[in-house]
Order: structure tokens, then sequence, then C-alpha cells
């Protein structure tokens, strides 16, 4: 039979378990919340942005000279893969997809005769992917977004990556990172980021084609001249925006683990109480008989 | 929309990378640009240009209505629709004196030990406090 005591010191344990996970739970929601807005906030920015150099593109693209930002390096040798990753565990799938994904696509790539490259954002990534790519990981950088992701932290990931493309250290840049959908749901995204490559949908395409050249823009300075400055400064808004919903993902899977955590901690305390309190009832009827039994017996 | 041409007014937004600062149809907008003041009226034709850091002045009723500092950035002009994307915004009213002078002196120091590479960003900082500063001067000025 079960010891009580024993039994009493697990109920506790789970308890204070339970306490843990809910003050994670109820910290990750606070976070959330705030990352949440900066996500929604920072969104026109990037989709405007987007815009502009997807018009840019239209302009200047396919002349020779385009910016390699642009136009890319002419060859599809090298891929760079940057996984966002949390620097802290607890968060459900929330690195397990980044770290899956990146697995993925660096097998495949190698696969097909490419050269795969690795640069880690988060600590989390870099432990698991070290095991495995610990020669093609090439960079890591840890510690962003402690307490809410700043514009300038972006900024130097997108420079380390500037950097690294004039060495001509890779050809393609594809970023993966978790976009936020809601609490429940981060869905895996991968990138591309160099070459830049405008989001014009099918129809869009179609749609100009139709009516001709519709808007030609003026531009002032010269196009390549607000290229040269627009590319760098979208690769940090990318980046931005993919480190801010990383980090709303990151909140959000944690809420999600830690809350069915302190539903399962729940449920097994209710578990071991029953059997606590069966065992302590069955310790006071074989009590109870063994002192009748011992009066009859006289 | 379709009335574009006999509209009176130009759908201005203005977007810094932490959020959307200001959306709001006007009557004239003056934007910073790098090779010189660009007025926005509805109607004006497609236009891509780099902003300098500086201040933005919204015009109602011919007059100026709101004064916003952006710290450098980009403007896209649509005949309907005038989009600033900038790195920085503040109100110019909102314009902190003494923070924008710490600011400029620590780029400049910033610029005196920098390498080749930095010194571009350096240079950068520098105008944008500078800007910050004239922007404050000009406020204080006008009251």
């Amino acid at each position: 039979m079960a010891n009580l005591k024993d039994l009493k010191i697990r109920i506790d344990s789970v308890k204070s378990t339970q306490k843990i996970t809910s003050a994670m739970k109820m910290v990750a929601a606070a976070k959330l919340r705030r990352a949440q807005e900066s996500v929604e906030a920072a969104r026109p920015y990037a989709v405007r942005m987007e815009r502009m150099l997807g018009s840019l593109a239209q302009s200047v693209g396919g002349t020779e000279g385009a910016p390699k930002l642009l136009a890319g390096t002419g060859n599809d040798q090298t891929h760079l893969l940057v996984a966002f990753t949390a620097d802290r565990g607890l968060c459900g799938g929330f690195n397990g997809s980044i770290v899956r994904q990146t697995r993925t696509m660096a097998n495949e790539l190698k696969a097909a005769g490419k050269t795969v490259k690795i640069f880690c954002v988060g600590r989390k990534g870099h432990d698991v992917l070290k095991r495995e790519f610990a020669d093609e990981i090439i960079e890591e950088i840890q510690g962003l977004g402690r307490r809410s992701v700043e514009y300038h932290e972006a900024a130097g990931v997108a420079q380390s990556i500037t950097k690294l493309f004039e060495d001509e250290a890779f050809d393609i840049c594809t970023i993966i990172f978790n976009r936020f959908q809601s609490a429940m749901t981060q869905i895996v995204t991968p990138l591309q980021l160099i070459p830049f490559e405008p989001a014009v949908s099918d129809e869009a395409e179609e749609e100009t084609a139709d009516e001709g050249p519709k808007a030609v823009y003026i531009f002032e300075p010269e196009e390549d001249e607000i290229l040269a400055e627009l590319l760098p400064r979208n690769l940090a808004v990318q980046i931005f925006q993919a480190l801010l919903e990383s980090s709303a993902s990151e909140h959000g899977a944690r809420m999600t683990a830690m809350d069915s955590a302190t539903r399962n901690a729940g449920d097994m305390i209710n578990d071991l109480t029953l059997t606590y309190n069966r065992t302590r009832q069955a310790f006071i009827t074989k009590e109870l008989i063994e002192i009748i039994s011992g009066a009859e017996a006289l | 929309m379709a009335e574009t041409n006999t509209a009176t007014t130009v759908e201005f937004e203005l977007v810094s990378p932490q959020k959307l600062v200001v959306s709001e149809p006007v009557e004239m907008v003056v934007v910073p640009g790098a090779e010189g003041d660009i007025g926005v009226l509805p109607g004006h034709s497609p236009l891509i240009a780099t902003v300098r850091p500086g201040v933005i002045d919204i015009h109602e009723a011919g007059k100026v209505k709101e004064r916003i500092f952006v710290g450098g950035g980009f403007a896209e002009v649509s005949p309907e629709r005038c989009t600033v994307l900038a790195e920085e915004a503040t109100a110019v009213g909102d314009i902190d004196r003494a923070a924008a002078e710490t600011r400029l002196s620590d780029a400049k120091q910033v610029l005196e030990g920098a390498d080749e590479g930095a010194t571009a960003e350096a240079e950068r900082q520098i105008a944008i406090a500078e800007g910050l500063l004239a922007a404050a001067n000009g406020a204080s000025a006008g009251n």
C-alpha cells in the first residue's frame, strides 16, 4: 500500500509545479498582449514598404546593373537560412517546429547539391541545430527582444546579413520564423529576402498587363539611388517584422503550453488526492478491524 | 475613390516601423524631400522620393495644422495618396531639446571613434539630431 506520507509529498510538489506554470501563463499572457499590439502596429509599415519596393522593382527590375540585393548574384549555389527561435524553452512546439523546418529545408537543398549556411537567431535553435549542422552554422545571435523587440536590434541583424552578402558568403537568403496567427496557432513561414521577390500575385500582374503601364513614377533622386537606400532598409524592416511576429508567437505558444500544463497538474492533483483519501480510509478501516477483532478475542 | 480628380483632399499616411502615426485626408502636405521640399496636393503625379530628416507640415485651410518631425525615410505619392515611411516620427511640440542635444553630442563622439564602415551611420545620426534641434528651435521661434 502506498505510503500516506509519500502521497502527501507528491501532492505538494505537483501543487507547487502548478503554481509555477500558472504564474508563467499569466506572465506570457501579459507579454503576449504587448507583443501582439506591437506586431499589429508594425504591419502597416512593412506592407507599405513592400508595396513601394514592388513598384520600384517593376520599373528597375530586368535592367542591367540593378542592385544585387534586388537582382541576386545570378547564382543559386549557396543558400543562407536564418532561423528565428526563442532564447527560452517551455513554449510547446514553438522552437521545435522552426528547427524541423530548417532541418528539412537544409537537407532538401543539400540533396539538390547546394551549399547550405545557417544563421541562428535565438539560443534554442542554435542548441539543437549545432548537433546536426555544426559546420553549416556561420553565425548566431542571442538575447534579442528580452523586453520588447527594438528596431535597432533588427537593423543589427540586417547589417550582419548584408555584410555576409557583400562578402559573397551566400547567394540566396531565406528567413524562417513563426508568423503569429493567434495565441493557439503559429505558422512556420519561410520568406526569401535576398534577392527580393516582389509579392505580386498573378492576378495583379495580369491586371497591369491589361492596362498597360499603369503608374509611371517620377523618381527623386534617381531610381538606383532610392533603391540603394530602400533595399537595405527593407531588409531591416522585414527582419524587424519577423522578430516581432516571432516574439508574439513565442509568448502565445508559451501561454498555451503553460495553460495545458496547469490543467494537467490540476488533473494530477485530483487523482492523487483521491488515492490519498482512499488510502487513508482503508488505513482507518484496517485499524478499526484490528481493534474490534482484538476486543472480540477477549 | 472614382472622383479623385475632383477631390479636395489627399489621403496622407505617415508610418514608422513602430506604428501608423497619421492616417487622414489632408488638403496639402509638405514633405522634406532629399532634393527639396515637396508640396503634395490632390492629383499630384506619381512620385517616389527619399526624405531627409526634417519637418512635415500638414496644411488645412491655408494654415499649418500639424508639424511632425521625421528622421528620414521614403515618400510615395500618387494622385489620391501620399505615404511617408519614416524611420522615426515625433510631433514637433513633443521634441525633447535636451535629449536631442545629448543625441547630437553622442553621435559626434561615435563619428570620431568610428571606423570606415560606421562613419555613414554616425553621420546619418548627426543629421537626424541636427534636424531635431532645428525643428525644436523653429517651433519655439514660431510661438
